[in-house]
């Protein structure tokens, strides 16, 4: 196995890993509540759609919702029940607001319905890429890590760029979180499976599993699964320890930590020759394929101010009241962080479900998190800069940000933040800098759609108005054409009647009555608004005529 | 002598940056108003009319001429004020007393149980936002709606009403950072301990 250089990402931070508390305790599934409240949205992109109705009784892993379009990933019941409700509850996000959510409830048998493999009926050696990315998506398989992306969508390669690293990320750089430190302990050999099938499938050239220098547990049995596999070998797989250095297992910096590529804005990593999954996330793909187990539950880590720390086995739509209770948490915590201490958020309602992104639960108390100061003025020391991964001055965009100017913010890159808080960490005065950002991204993020819906709104007004006046031409020309056939009309009837001049008087008298007795039937007849003119512009002639 | 060199020497130079600036002049001569483009695309589009002006193009041109004052337009709020005080160097002044309101975003919604198909909501509609046919229900198009409320009054059976649209999880926005506001004023309901759920 050949040594690679590792490269050291820019700025980072130190963080007291705090991962003892519950790192040696074994992932333990939770007890099935009654009540599962499965959020519809449970990965980036668009809602998937619900194909049960209230009342209809489901088996434990049954699709609820089908993916609709690309981006978008299928939902399935954690446990076998009925659907009590589809409507809108409290989800576990930082507004505390509510979104559409379909309620089971248990019926305590856990019963699974039909699970159909993908490896049991391949039969041919290569899989089609394609099969397998609809399979992942009516699986429900997305980033396990927290992004929540749907997975199928990332087995695209850029066109031309063959897969030169399949990074598996087993960093977990958060401290508290242990989730998938245990995943990789005790089911080293299904993600083993997983990356395999993965490295086949991808046709990487090689895969590396990445995974912080505190957790020599995992990498021991991530290297023995590995060892143990022939085809581990076959397709460069090998386990990387890098530095406990806090963002290192974020996306971009891990890549650049690897391979010394940067991904600079707008630049996807396939686009690098490189792809990246969690951990937790080839288990899942391991267990879709080879189980036809689709994502029903998730390993979450609950720790801080608990009585009982540890990794549990939680099944999706279990509520956060849930867990805590299982695991003890004490009254005297001051709120709940989903996620970790660094880039989570404090959860407003307890009731709120376990998601697919949800990997860490921490109840707050002072003895964990010492109360910060109040925020102070800016002192322009730059330890914010320097502690920034990704190289930008977090006290300029703080500055623009704060004054609301969201466009210098922006000329700061902004939008280059990846909202890690290690500028908050280091911060001697206290000021919530990530806060900041993410209030001017989401002010930016408005903005746009708000200049977009003005656009199309304008293009929309000024169609309108095109076509109204086109229709007033046509309308003119129509009335024009009209008027110019009477005419013509008319004026060939008097052409034949012209030779009859020597003709009695009172045969020309009766000619003239008819013709005014057929121009007033069909004055009447044209009726009062659109052909008065007409029947008026093509009597002229004829008056003129008869005169 | 001397001063005659000196003199040609400076005809010659006028002479050629002359026609430099005069050859600048034709080559790169600006067609149209550019103005009334850059006002009207800070204005909000909503084309409600509440500034007076048949839409916000008559009202773009408008202040382009400089006949509007730049604060009539509820819609674009206060940020909007700011922004065309920004481009066009005029002084800022908050939004004119009549239009004073800010309003939430809204929608129109039809109730179809009433709509009696008579087509008049959608002629007023300035966007096309409305779809239906003589004798048939009417409906808006939610995502083409500008909230102008231009549709509200020609109903004739009163079925138009606007509704603020809902805050959602995704289009909820991060609030302003609180100053001066330490975690210990923070109030949080109590844990879910065991002992809760007993009682
Ligand atoms: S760390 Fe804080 S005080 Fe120092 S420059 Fe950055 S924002 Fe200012
Ligand atoms: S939160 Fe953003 S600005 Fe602050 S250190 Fe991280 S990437 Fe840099």
């Amino acid at each position: 196995m050949s040594k690679k250089k590792l490269f050291s990402f820019l700025g980072g931070i130190k963080l007291a890993h705090r991962k003892e508390y519950s790192s040696e305790k074994a992932i333990a599934p939770l007890p099935m509540p009654k009540k599962l409240i499965l959020p519809l949205r449970q990965s980036a992109g668009s809602l998937p759609a619900p194909i049960v109705q209230v009342g209809e009784k489901v088996n434990k892993g049954q699709c609820l919702a089908a993916a609709e379009g690309w981006i978008s990933a299928s939902l399935h019941a954690p446990t076998s029940g009925t659907i009590r409700d589809i409507g809108d509850y409290p989800i576990a996000h930082p507004s505390g607001l509510v979104a559409p959510c379909i309620v089971i409830e248990a019926d305590g048998e856990d019963a699974w319905g039909e699970r159909q493999p993908l490896l049991e009926h391949a039969d041919s050696e290569r899989l089609d890429p394609e099969t397998v990315q609809r399979y992942l998506q009516s699986m429900g398989v997305v980033g396990m890590g927290g992004a929540v992306f749907p997975s199928h969508v990332k087995l695209s390669k850029a066109p031309g760029v063959p897969l030169e690293t399949l990074i598996v990320n087993g960093a977990e750089c958060e401290p508290f979180i242990t989730c998938d430190d245990r995943l990789m302990r005790e089911r080293a050999a299904e993600i083993v499976s997983g990356i395999i099938f993965l490295a086949e499938l991808l046709e990487a050239k090689e895969s590396v599993v990445a995974i912080e220098d505190n957790k020599p547990e995992a990498a021991a049995a991530m290297r023995a699964a590995l060892a143990a596999r022939l085809e581990a070998t076959a397709n460069h797989i090998r386990v990387v320890v890098i530095p406990a250095v806090y963002p290192a297992g974020s996306l971009k910096q891990l890549i650049y930590t690897l391979t010394g590529k940067r991904a600079p804005a707008g630049v996807l990593p396939p686009q690098l020759g490189v792809q990246c999954f969690n951990t937790a996330t080839v288990y899942a793909i391991w267990q879709a394929v080879a189980r036809g187990e689709p994502v029903i539950s998730r390993i979450v880590t609950v720790t801080g101010n608990v009585g009982r720390p540890g990794n549990l086995e939680v099944p999706l739509g279990a509520s956060v009241a849930d867990v805590l209770q299982y695991a003890e948490a004490r009254p005297e915590s001051d709120g709940c962080l989903v996620g970790g201490p660094m880039m989570g958020f404090l959860l407003p309602d307890y009731d709120a479900p376990i998601g697919k992104g949800a990997n860490c639960l921490i109840a707050r108390s002072p003895q964990f998190f010492p109360h910060k100061a109040p925020e102070s003025p800016c002192i322009r020391c730059t330890n914010c800069a320097q502690a920034c991964p990704q190289g930008l001055l977090p006290y300029e965009m703080y500055w623009w940000s704060r004054a609301r100017d969201f466009a210098k913010a922006e000329r700061h890159n902004l939008q280059e933040c990846i909202e890690c808080g290690c500028c908050s960490y280091v911060c001697p005065s206290s000021i919530p800098l990530v806060q900041y950002f993410r209030f001017a991204k989401d002010a930016l993020r408005t903005a746009a759609t708000k200049k977009e819906m003005a656009d199309q709104a304008r293009e929309r007004f000024e169609f309108r108005q095109f076509r109204a006046e086109r229709e007033k031409t046509e309308r003119t020309q129509k009335l024009a054409q009209a008027a110019k056939q009477q005419s013509a009309k008319l004026a060939a009837e008097n052409a034949n009647a012209a030779p009859a001049e020597d003709l009695d008087e009172t045969r020309k008298q009766a000619l003239i009555a008819a013709a005014i007795e057929r121009v007033a039937g069909e004055r009447a007849k044209v009726g009062c608004d659109e052909g008065a003119n007409a029947t008026e512009a093509a009597l002229a002639p004829n008056h003129g005529n008869s005169a | 002598m001397e001063i005659l060199v000196a003199i040609s020497v400076m005809a010659l130079g006028a002479l050629v940056l002359g026609s430099a600036i005069g050859y600048a002049a034709i080559r790169f001569k600006v067609e149209g108003d550019p103005v009334v483009e850059k006002i009207n695309a800070i204005l909000p589009q909503t084309q409600c009319g509440q500034c007076s002006y048949p839409g916000c193009k008559p009202y773009a041109e408008a202040i382009a001429r400089g006949e509007a004052e730049i604060n009539l337009c509820p819609p674009g709020g206060d940020e909007g004020v700011h922004q065309l005080s920004e481009l066009l160097g005029r002084e800022y002044k908050p939004l004119a007393e009549e239009s004073q309101t800010e309003k939430k975003a809204s929608v129109a919604l039809i109730d179809e149980a009433d709509c009696i198909g008579c087509t008049l909501c959608i002629q007023a509609c300035p966007v096309d936002a409305i779809l239906g046919a003589a004798k048939q229900m009417h409906t808006v198009i939610i995502p083409l709606c500008t909230g102008c409320e231009l549709c509200i009054a020609p109903c004739p059976v009163d079925c138009i009403a606007m509704k603020p649209l809902p805050e959602t999880p995704e289009n909820w926005e991060w609030p302003y950072p609180q100053i001066d506001k330490s975690p210990d004023a923070a109030t949080h309901a109590p844990m879910p301990t065991a002992a809760a759920d007993i009682q």
